[in-house]
């Protein structure tokens, strides 16, 4: 039980450090963060008590597996957590080039 | 942009062959071990990434690099979309379908059509990866010139 | 097996690709490549809307047979509202292409253009399409990380700073989504929609269901920017160039957002009388926030962007006031007049809002600017433009005989006949509130005859542009028709059946 109450520490830390952050790098490593907490999460909750590492050994089929399901879906997401970082970062590039600055509070052109 | 010193130039040369093929051989056992198409991929395009970095590289070669990059990874994307579609030609009727035969489990030419999958999908996360490092550097060298 | 059915997927994603590839030969040739592949795409949407019918289809991918008759494939569903979405994304995303033939002729590097907006439509049909709630966060992850790199298309400083707050803001939604399907998972131990339907009916934890719904609502209601999830709507839909804009507030925030709301709290989850009550209050606060906060704008983009929350607020206010009918037991028929009159409002959005973001690209190619104060008096030198703005403008309003009438009459119908007085009344002065926004909106713009004498050299839009609005303007007119009761039974009854029945949707798919 206390192994998830971490993962979602982990998540509240990821958040705080997105709210208030000033740096944009800081903020984008934060959001990595919150990520990496929802795939710790997805990964935990397979877990059966006695099983072991779900891959099939031909001499000796019949044991207790692990549930292999929710370890393809971190592999997913860790790709889409990968794509969604690389376009972050992208786009911190060209603010730096065009408003000079790393500070989020300088970056307010657009109101109302 | 410049290189790094003889030293790191000389230990990347002796290192990257083993770290491409280390790649492969994860891409190729992704049937019987954990791995396959997207984390050998990525091993696959650190070797690259490695020798750009130790050995520098000026501006021209660096975009001719990047045109070669994005071309295969389309080509790969292309040729898994019509491996797929394969499937609905040829009998089973859906796409995606596993219609190769199945072999002896264990063996390294087994399962099908998931060693064909696993080596496309590991070529395309390469050349993708491998593309937006290229991206990100190309930007900074432009504003440079 | 209905093998028409991944097509929808497969076409725009081989599309991208290829578009990618020849574009490094020939320049040109990249845009009808694109408008190709969403006239392919559009043919067998229409195709599939007027054969579903009542019909469920169901594709197992991979070939994967149920064993035990538990789900064990990825499952792609088609049924009456799928159908109709399919049909709303291909047609607006085929005039959005027409439309950027000559707009994004301004731009560089057009066939990155083209690929990202094929891939935009290929992760939307995966969204509608998808019968498996990991499926559906896959294809949306598609689409919304194309539409990052759309908005920030002319690498302006307006443009980048509106994508990093639409990155940031989406990238939370999506960690949200992410959590409730770990928690989903973990009790359900399925990922299909039908059976975690089946295996939450047999008992569950009272909080734990609410925590789950709470999650579900927060992440799509941020990627449908209802309130108070709405911050990154106005400065993404205004910096975006046109095309995006329209295809964006158009499409995107229906398809993956309010489709996805209404599929899994009508679907998957058992209908609730407190979630029912949460989001019609959610509904009836976008309506009236959005539309406050539109009247004071002098930016045209940003005006119509402020209206979509408001019309968005419609369609979830109608939708929850179904649920409320259903959850309570009461009268079933008017449930499914409001249900049917939030989907119709939907289709009329799409169509209208589009309309209207082309003709802000319009003003803005000829003139140059964006606000209202800079100028006027068009309506003599763009008559297009000015003419099917016109038409426009009366749908949202909600003037008889455009399609946004019939709509609205609905839903303030249904809201009378629940004895929700208030929600009608309240619909009913939005509608006029919205009205004197659009008035000022058309004087400004096209009518103020004073400052016209100084843009005496404002020509007419390029033929593409023309086109593509003219086609527009003619299905807000035949959208109309939907209402009559002939046409409603083929077209609006399928979609409303299959939401309202408890038990179609997942006894046809567990049952297959």
């Amino acid at each position: 039980m206390i192994v998830y109450l971490l993962c979602f520490i982990l998540f509240l830390t990821g958040l705080y450090g997105v709210i208030t952050r000033r740096n944009l790098i800081k903020i984008a490593i934060s959001m990595s963060i919150m990520e990496f907490s929802s795939f710790l999460f997805l990964a935990l909750i397979g877990y059966v008590d006695g099983g072991v590492v779900p891959i099939v050994d031909p001499a000796d089929p019949v044991k207790t597996y692990v549930d292999p399901l929710p370890q393809a879906l971190v592999l997913t997401a860790i790709v889409i957590g990968l794509a969604t970082t690389a376009m972050l970062m992208a786009v911190i590039i060209r603010i730096y080039r065009k408003y000079g600055t790393f500070d989020i509070r300088q970056i307010k052109n657009l109101k109302g | 942009m410049k290189g790094m010193t003889i030293i790191v130039k000389k230990t990347t040369q002796l290192i990257a062959g083993i770290i491409f093929l280390y790649g492969i051989y994860i891409i190729l056992h992704g049937h019987l071990t954990p791995g396959g198409g997207f984390a050998g991929g990525v091993i696959l395009a650190g070797s690259f990434i490695l020798l750009i970095l130790a050995n520098g590289s000026d501006f021209l070669n660096l975009v001719r690099e990047e045109s070669g990059s994005t071309l295969y990874e389309n080509l790969s994307i292309l040729v898994f979309l019509l491996l797929a579609l394969t499937g609905l030609l040829a009998g089973a009727n859906a796409f995606f379908a596993n219609w190769l035969p199945h072999g002896i489990p264990g063996e390294l030419v087994s399962a099908g059509f998931l060693p064909l999958y696993n080596i496309f999908v590991g070529i395309e996360v390469a050349a993708s990866i491998l593309t937006i490092f290229l991206a990100l550097i190309i930007f900074k060298e432009e504003v440079l010139r | 097996m209905n093998s028409l059915i991944p097509f929808f997927v497969a076409v725009p994603l081989a599309g991208a690709f290829l578009t990618m590839i020849l574009g490094r030969f020939t320049t040109r040739i990249s845009k009808y490549l694109a408008s190709v592949v969403l006239i392919i795409t559009a043919f067998i949407s229409f195709w599939s809307l007027f054969t579903t019918g009542e019909t469920v289809s169901v594709y197992k991918v991979g070939g994967w047979e149920a064993v035990n008759s538990v789900p064990i494939g990825i499952y792609l569903v088609l049924d009456g509202f799928s159908a109709l979405l399919l049909c709303v994304i291909s047609c607006i995303g085929l005039m959005s292409v027409i439309y950027s033939i000559s707009y994004m002729a301004r731009y560089t590097s057009g066939n990155y253009f083209y690929a990202l907006f094929c891939l935009m439509i290929a992760g939307m049909n995966g969204v509608v399409l998808s019968g498996d709630i990991f499926n559906i966060f896959v294809f949306l992850e598609i689409s919304t990380i194309s539409s990052y790199a759309l908005v920030a298309f002319g690498v302006e400083k307006n443009e980048l700073e509106a994508t990093l707050k639409y990155q940031v803001l989406g990238g939370i939604a999506s960690f949200l989504i992410l959590f409730a399907i770990g928690f989903i998972y973990w009790k359900a131990k399925t990922l299909n929609i039908a059976d975690i339907r089946s295996a939450f009916s047999e008992g569950h934890d009272a909080r734990y269901y609410l925590l789950v719904q709470i999650l579900l609502l927060s992440g799509f209601g941020l990627k449908a920017a209802m309130i108070p999830f709405h911050a990154w709507l106005p400065d993404a839909h205004s910096s975006a160039p046109s095309p995006i804009s329209a295809m964006l507030s158009g499409v995107l925030i229906k398809a993956i957002g309010i489709y996805v709301i209404i599929r899994l709290f009508f679907n998957m989850f058992e209908i609730s009388e407190g979630m029912a009550i949460v989001i019609t209050t959610l509904g009836t606060l976008s309506m009236v926030v959005g539309v406050f906060l539109a009247i004071g704008q002098w930016d045209i983009k940003r005006l119509l962007a402020y209206h979509s929350i408001s019309q968005m607020g419609y369609v979830v206010m109608s939708v929850g006031i179904g649920m409320l009918l259903i959850a309570r037991g009461l009268r079933s028929e008017v449930a499914a007049l409001a249900i049917s009159g939030g989907i119709f409002h939907l289709l009329n959005h799409a169509a209208f809002k589009g309309l209207l973001f082309l003709n802000a690209g319009a003003i803005e190619y000829s003139i140059g600017t964006r606000d209202l104060r800079e100028m006027g008096g068009l309506a003599k030198s763009m008559p297009v433009t000015s003419g099917t703005s016109f038409a426009a403008s009366l749908a949202i309003s909600g003037i008889p005989p455009f399609n946004g009438f019939f709509s609205k009459l609905i839903i303030i119908v249904a809201a009378v006949m629940g004895h929700f007085y208030f929600l009608a009344a309240t619909a009913a002065i939005v509608s006029i509130i919205t009205l004197a926004s659009f008035m000022k909106f058309q004087r400004y713009a096209f009518y103020n005859k004073e400052q016209g004498e100084l843009k005496a050299d404002v020509k007419e839009v390029p033929v593409p542009m023309l086109v593509s609005m003219i086609i527009l303007a003619v299905i807000c007119l035949l959208l109309s028709v939907l209402a009559i009761p002939g046409v409603r039974e083929t077209i609006l009854t399928p979609a409303t059946d299959i939401l309202m029945d408890q038990m179609k949707y997942s006894s046809q798919i567990t049952g297959m």
